[in-house]
């Protein structure tokens, strides 16, 4: 019976993707599939609801996504520091690069299943992704431009005005399209085909070889508490053990002034890492290597640290170099090629 | 028995209604009953008027520190009232929120509609609630759209740390010294940027003040339709230093998160006096 049943979902399944390859332009000019909820996801925390992707708002937030007008100076886009061939991160880059050469103190994050975050930034402070791209954009070492300086610039160019007409209704641009188009944009990045995510749908032919399984249970074992599936964070702000940089970055201690959230920075996500490197708020680490030597043997008692690294006294979590392979090919199954390729989600 | 309670209770009425017309008597308390109402919220400088910039005649302190204002702006919202007979009404929260600009005299006047009526009590909060400051941006019109102003000079919109900036109060002091403590580019300038809402989800700094006025002693407010009740109001920036929690600019020339944000939005609680009421 279940044999039968498979077999008639394998031929639709065929049926669909031969009627799919026939029409294939025509499909894409007519269905706008909107924003779907992986499988295997839980359900998101931005409210769309209050905004609904459209086909037309999520184009005009790409286009502001790859917009240089949104800096100063014309020259830095929302995409030049996150570049979706690296998971929409800066790869190579420590810290994010602004304008005028400017430097930044925090590696760029990657713009990936944002829809399930609850918190922004490395240190926090920020809570409605529709809000959050103020904060890059006024950044003196970001973008250094203001929202309003934005809307002038867009609103004399025909091809935003049109744009903003057809995803809400007006042509006259200010805070709320503006900021709901790139929300459109960025909760449509939504990395969920990776070699793990096919696996956990029991997707045709899709397991994890002995050596990813091996690691899997490694990672459940040592590092899910935090790293929690299947979003690989499960959001929150924690102290890692790092120690201080010489700038003396304090994370989410500054936005909430409690001792308690000093040097405490948000959990990121797993998934991509072969692409988003370097690690780390400040992108200390150049390879993942470094990461789990880190945790292995270089956690410091610095305030606050996450007593997950700290258990009988011992700091860090250890890690044999057979450990750290194991962890390296799990880690490696949580890359997701169709998501660093979707031609949806490139600057057009 | 009825008929005839209903007969005196309608004379009654009616004696009361021709009685009012001709005294003044506050009328009956509609809240679909508007007409305009303002509070003028007249920025003073101790025994001073204000005005910016005035290098010719600088401001003094408490603590004998001289000084001139380059940059003053506040948000004022929330307003509720209370008549003679303890109505409440507040103003529906849309239409209640106001930046008073130090340059911009016209912006001084908070006007709203509120029912006709004797207000005896005027409230509201200086800066923004914390509910409308974890709205979603639809909420965020007018003088909260965080694209108002610029954020190096009269931006009131914290991107970095979500939340708006209750009072921005900034001005020049030749005690302000030139190291990171005070004003490493020499220009001697202090500035009090003075936000916290009480945060997102975690608790964190709440500095949202409300004021409360009794308008007896100096006028109560009569609100008419056929006329433009305004309370009068001055408003002693000197406070922010000379408040309860005295302090020295010397020592304190910038303050923006930290905990002495507090006690600067306790000094300003105490700005508001009220002088007289036009009716």
């Amino acid at each position: 019976m279940n044999s039968r049943h498979l077999t008639v979902i394998f031929l639709l399944g065929l049926f669909i993707l031969a009627c799919k390859k026939d029409g294939l332009v025509m499909e894409k000019a007519e269905r706008w599939l909107g924003f779907k909820k992986p499988a295997n996801f839980p359900e998101p925390v931005y409210k769309l609801a209050n905004n609904p992707v459209t086909r037309e708002g999520f184009e005009l937030g790409r286009a502001l996504f790859y917009e240089p007008r949104l800096s100063r100076d014309n020259t830095i886009a929302c995409g030049s520091c996150h570049i979706q061939s690296s998971a929409f991160t800066q790869h190579g880059h420590d810290v994010s690069h602004g304008i005028e050469d400017r430097l930044g103190t925090r590696n760029s994050p990657p713009i990936m299943n944002l829809a399930w975050n609850k918190a922004f930034m490395w240190g926090g402070g920020v809570y409605d992704l529709d809000l959050q791209p103020i904060t890059p954009i006024t950044a003196h070492e970001e973008m250094d431009e203001s929202l309003a300086n934005i809307y002038a610039k867009l609103q004399a160019m025909p091809k935003y005005r049109a744009m903003f007409k057809a995803a809400f209704g007006s042509e006259e641009i200010g805070t709320v399209p503006f900021m709901k188009a790139l929300s459109q944009f960025m909760v449509m990045c939504i990395s969920s085909n990776s070699k793990y995510d096919k696996v956990m749908r029991k997707e045709a032919g899709a397991s994890f070889t002995a050596l990813e399984q091996e690691g899997y249970m490694l990672f459940k074992e040592k590092c899910a508490s935090c790293h929690s599936e299947p979003l690989f964070t499960d959001g929150s702000f924690r102290n890692n053990g790092l120690g201080i940089g010489p700038i003396n970055d304090q994370g989410l201690y500054p936005a909430t002034l409690k001792e308690t959230d000093l040097y405490r920075f948000k959990v990121p996500s797993l998934r991509n890492l072969s692409y988003t490197g370097p690690y780390m708020h400040d992108g200390r680490f150049l390879t993942l290597n470094g990461v789990l030597e880190h945790y292995n043997a270089e956690v410091q008692d610095t305030p606050n640290l996450d007593p997950r690294l700290k258990r009988d006294g011992v700091l860090g979590i250890r890690l044999s170099s057979d450990d750290k392979m194991k962890l390296t090919a799990f880690l490696s199954t949580l890359n997701d090629t169709e998501f660093i390729n979707n031609k949806l989600l490139a600057e057009q | 028995m009825k008929r005839t309670i209903l007969y005196f209770v309608t004379m009654i009425t009616l004696a009361l209604g021709a009685c009012s017309k001709k005294d003044d008597v506050a009328p009956d308390f509609k809240e679909e009953n508007l007409a305009p109402f303002s509070i003028e919220f007249d920025n003073i400088v101790g025994d001073r008027t204000f005005s910016l910039n005035n290098t010719g005649s600088p401001y003094t302190n408490a603590a004998g520190e001289k000084f001139t204002i380059s940059r003053l702006q506040y948000f004022i919202s929330n307003i509720k009232l209370t008549t003679v007979s303890g109505q409440t009404y507040t103003v529906p929260q849309d239409s209640s929120y106001f930046m008073i600009r130090g340059d911009d005299r016209a912006s001084r006047f908070t006007k709203v509609k509120v029912p006709e009526g004797d207000y005896t009590k005027v409230s509201f909060v200086i800066g923004v609630d914390s509910l409308r400051s974890t709205m979603p941006v639809d909420k965020r019109k007018g003088v909260l759209d965080p694209a108002a102003g610029d954020h190096q000079t009269d931006g009131m919109y914290w991107g970095w740390n979500s939340g708006y900036i209750f009072l921005k109060f900034e001005g020049n002091s030749p005690v302000v010294s030139d190291d990171a403590n005070g004003d490493p580019t020499g220009k001697k300038q202090f500035k009090y940027h003075i936000g916290f809402f009480g945060g997102y989800s975690a608790p964190t700094i709440n500095n949202i003040k409300t004021v409360t006025i009794d308008l007896n002693a100096a006028g109560i407010a009569k609100v008419r339709k056929n006329r433009q009740s305004n309370v009068h109001l001055f408003v002693d920036i000197m406070k922010v230093f000379n408040g309860k929690n005295s302090f020295k600019i010397a020592e304190n020339p910038n303050v923006m998160f930290g905990a002495f944000s507090s006690l600067i939005a306790e000094n300003y609680t105490a700005m508001f006096t009220h002088d007289h009421t036009e009716n």
